[in-house]
């Protein structure tokens, strides 16, 4: 699947987006944020507060409890400051 | 009746109001009322000084979340049709951010429409903004308040 990062934690990472393959029992937004947070530095400071973490699936908004299987794009982003 | 004109467009160049309001407007004879909300970028936040801000945004998203806005202020509210403008890239002090315009036959639709989606646009609409100050370049935090007055809309 692809996955896309923007403002904050897109710096903190160092990429704007990339396509992942994480293992069968990564189910969840929350599951896979945990994930990536262990795939190195950059991604640990990036999700080091999951709480204010946001995700969207397919250019929806979903919640950390949402199932990522048949996902094409999740986007993982601050809270929004647009207007 | 007509059906209902919905205008959605994210863009780096400047929007004119009036010229948005006569498109909004232009041909037709039931509309009695037309709110328009302008968001500015000002030359501070909070006590600090801002030179710049800078508009990130998703852009597949940002497009599809303010369709389902403005599909349900269309659907909530009698309008005849709206305008959601939000300019991306950099943006100086003075000069224009967001544009939101309802038109209705009656003036409590457009303004509560207009507000709705101005609520909704600051909670859910992925769009990010850093400004440039005298420390540099720094991330708008996102403020409680902004999600609260979203979440109005949804309480019965």
């Amino acid at each position: 699947m692809k996955v896309k990062y923007f403002a904050w934690v897109r710096e903190r990472i160092g990429k704007a987006e990339e396509t992942i393959e994480p293992p069968a029992d990564v189910r969840t937004v929350g599951e896979l944020i945990g994930w990536l947070a262990r795939r190195g530095e950059t991604y640990a400071y990036a999700f080091e507060t999951p709480r204010v973490i946001r995700a969207a699936i397919d250019h929806a908004h979903v919640k950390s409890d949402a199932a990522i299987s048949g996902a094409r794009e999740i986007a993982f982003f601050p809270p929004m400051t647009g207007g | 009746m007509m059906t209902g004109a919905v205008n959605i467009r994210i863009q780096e160049a400047d929007f004119d109001v009036a010229r948005e309001i006569a498109a909004l407007t232009q041909g037709r004879k039931d509309i009695g009322a037309v709110v328009s909300f302008s968001g500015i970028c000002r030359d501070s936040e909070g006590n600090e000084a801002i030179s710049a801000l800078t508009l990130e945004h998703y852009p597949d998203m940002a497009e599809a979340e303010i369709g389902r806005h403005a599909e349900s202020a269309m659907s909530r509210w009698p309008l005849t049709g709206l305008t959601v403008i939000h300019r991306v890239g950099r943006i100086t002090p003075g000069e224009n951010i967001v544009l939101v315009l309802t038109a209705s036959a009656h003036r409590q639709a457009a303004f509560e429409a207009a507000e709705f989606l101005m609520d909704y646009l600051k909670a859910n609409a992925p769009f990010w903004k850093s400004e440039e100050g005298a420390k540099g370049k720094s991330w708008i935090e996102a403020r409680d308040h902004d999600d609260a007055a979203a979440a109005r809309w949804t309480k019965s």
